[in-house]
């Protein structure tokens, strides 16, 4: 069965196209990584995929539905940039919010069932005895896996992350990808992101967006499929990793 | 003076009404200072002045006026942010002088001579009615239910509202009902402190709060709590220098968060230097 489903999808800006008839099919149990130059339509194409922006044309489905209809099939990993971490909030309480499933509620207060599970993720994620600091006491890859936590509380079959090692250090990194790798028995993951040693060595499936998919296969990247994706030259160091791209004037 | 304060109804009112701003203030302002719309909330009680002014114009209660502009304010500035394609500053500002500019134009309309417009600029906590008492309350009443019935909704709204909208938490009518505690807040805020000083009374007791509460819950009852020492404090001090409550309440709540702030700040140095 497909997780998602992405059928000539037309995504613009005012007059600034973001996405050009992209297509996608991820099957149930994919680990796939989205990559693509900045501005290429990659966190357009998240967006869309969450419900977050209108489309022109195109349909999005998630285990055969609309996003809203299966919402409660879907995890949600943002980018720790875009989160406050001076926030008065505990690391126990940012899981719980995960547990928060439904529109307006009042009086709500959590389950002692939401609780037991909320400290299971936390000791999933490597946040054990954490519960009550700040989020301030903690480092990026702590804060980065407990977004990742927050998102687990609804037992998502499809798990969506926006870039989840940005600005975080090699070892953080290489713990957070092998706990999505971890997570992949059991779910589908599908992530945005910028980190080329990660495609070549963690995930199962790559597509390489530049407004339109210019490729969706295995995670290798050849010269042909680089410069279709930046639009311009490139010079492959290594297989794979990393790689540099060149600018016009280097060319010449 | 406390049996002033037990002869004198004025006193006794005042005292009343500066647990309701304190309320108030406190629990908006740490959900205000949290989600960084102080200029928002500023912009909305200058706003506001219009009402004031057509109130006084067309024979109505200013106070009324004033709470049907940061009303349409609030909600004018919201829509417009959703509806993008301009800068949420520029709304705000423009807002803000629109309101005061409509105000004036308001009182320079009156016939005869203008009004003494002091205690709606500066407040005067002093002057409050015991009809405005009961305006009071219920906004109060009401402020306090929509804040700790939806309680859990809004954590989520303020930490993050992108991921809370996917989760289906009506953010879109979270933001709206927020621009509504605003405006309510303004209009009680008014009768203390005054249009020109209402933001400080707003963002002093929850800046202080947050100096030395680490949970939303606690310092919100932070908030209002160093809100009352404020205020009361402020009107004790008022009273007695027979100086006026809206300016005496303002500079006691600036210069008690000042302190808390260098002693907080002292605080930790000496904590990391200990470490």
């Amino acid at each position: 069965m497909n997780a998602l489903e992405v059928s000539g999808l037309n995504i613009s800006y005012g007059e600034v196209k973001a996405l050009s008839k992209v297509s996608l099919e991820v099957k149930e149990g994919s680990y796939l990584a989205i990559m693509g130059p900045n501005g290429g339509g990659k966190s357009t194409l998240l967006k869309a995929i969450l419900g977050l922006v209108p489309y022109e044309t195109g349909e999005v489905k998630i285990f055969g539905e609309s996003p809203k209809k299966n919402r409660h099939l879907i995890g949600y990993v943002p980018q720790i940039s875009g989160v406050d971490k001076d926030f008065p909030i505990t690391v126990l309480e940012v899981v719980l919010l995960g547990a928060q499933n439904k529109g307006l509620s009042f009086f709500h207060s959590y389950s002692d069932k939401d609780k037991e599970n909320a400290f299971i993720l936390l000791d999933k994620v490597g946040l054990k005895g954490m519960e009550e600091r700040r989020l301030s006491q903690l480092s990026g890859g702590e804060f980065q896996k407990l977004l990742i936590a927050r998102a687990l509380m609804v037992s998502p079959r499809i798990l969506l992350l926006d870039e989840p090692t940005a600005s975080i250090d090699p070892r953080s990194s290489q713990e957070i990808y092998e706990l999505l790798g971890e997570l992949n028995k059991e779910i589908t993951i599908v992530l945005v992101t910028h980190n080329v040693l990660a495609i070549s060595t963690c995930v199962k499936e790559l597509a390489c967006l530049n407004l339109s998919l210019v490729y969706h296969g295995v995670p290798t990247l050849n010269e042909e499929v680089v410069e279709k994706m930046y639009g311009c030259p490139v010079e492959l160091v290594a297989h794979g990793v990393p790689h540099r791209v060149l600018k016009e004037h280097e060319e010449n | 003076m406390l049996n002033d304060f037990l002869s004198y109804a004025f006193l006794q009112n005042a005292l009343i009404a500066s647990v309701f701003t304190s309320i108030v203030a406190g629990i908006i302002g740490v959900i205000v200072v949290e989600k960084k719309m102080v200029m928002m909330a500023g912009g909305i009680a200058h706003a506001s002045y219009g009402g004031v002014g057509l109130g006084y114009l067309l024979g109505f209660t200013p106070i009324i006026g004033a709470f049907i502009f940061a009303l349409i304010s609030a909600f004018g500035v919201g829509a417009l942010k959703r509806k993008g394609g301009t800068d949420k500053d520029i709304i705000i500002g423009l807002f803000w002088s629109l309101g005061m500019s409509l105000g004036i134009i308001f009182i320079a309309l009156m016939p005869g001579y203008p009004p003494n417009l002091s205690s709606y600029l500066f407040g005067n906590i002093l002057a409050v009615t015991s009809e405005d008492l009961w305006l009071l309350g219920i906004l109060t009443m009401l402020v306090i239910f929509l804040v700790f019935s939806l309680f859990n909704n809004w954590k989520a709204y303020l930490f993050d509202e992108e991921f809370a909208s996917i989760k289906g938490g009506a953010t879109v009518f979270l933001e709206y009902l927020l621009l509504f505690l605003i405006g309510i807040t303004v209009v009680v805020l008014i009768r203390g402190v005054g249009i020109i000083l209402c933001l400080s009374m707003l963002i002093a007791p929850a800046a202080a709060a947050r100096l030395l509460f680490h949970k939303l819950g606690t310092r919100i009852i932070g908030a209002v709590a160093l809100g009352l020492i404020f205020t009361l404090s402020g009107l004790v001090i008022s009273y007695l220098g027979n100086m006026p409550s809206g300016g005496v309440i303002v500079v006691m709540s600036v210069l008690s968060y000042l302190f808390l702030y260098l002693a907080t700040s002292r605080i930790f140095k000496e904590r990391r230097n200990e470490g």
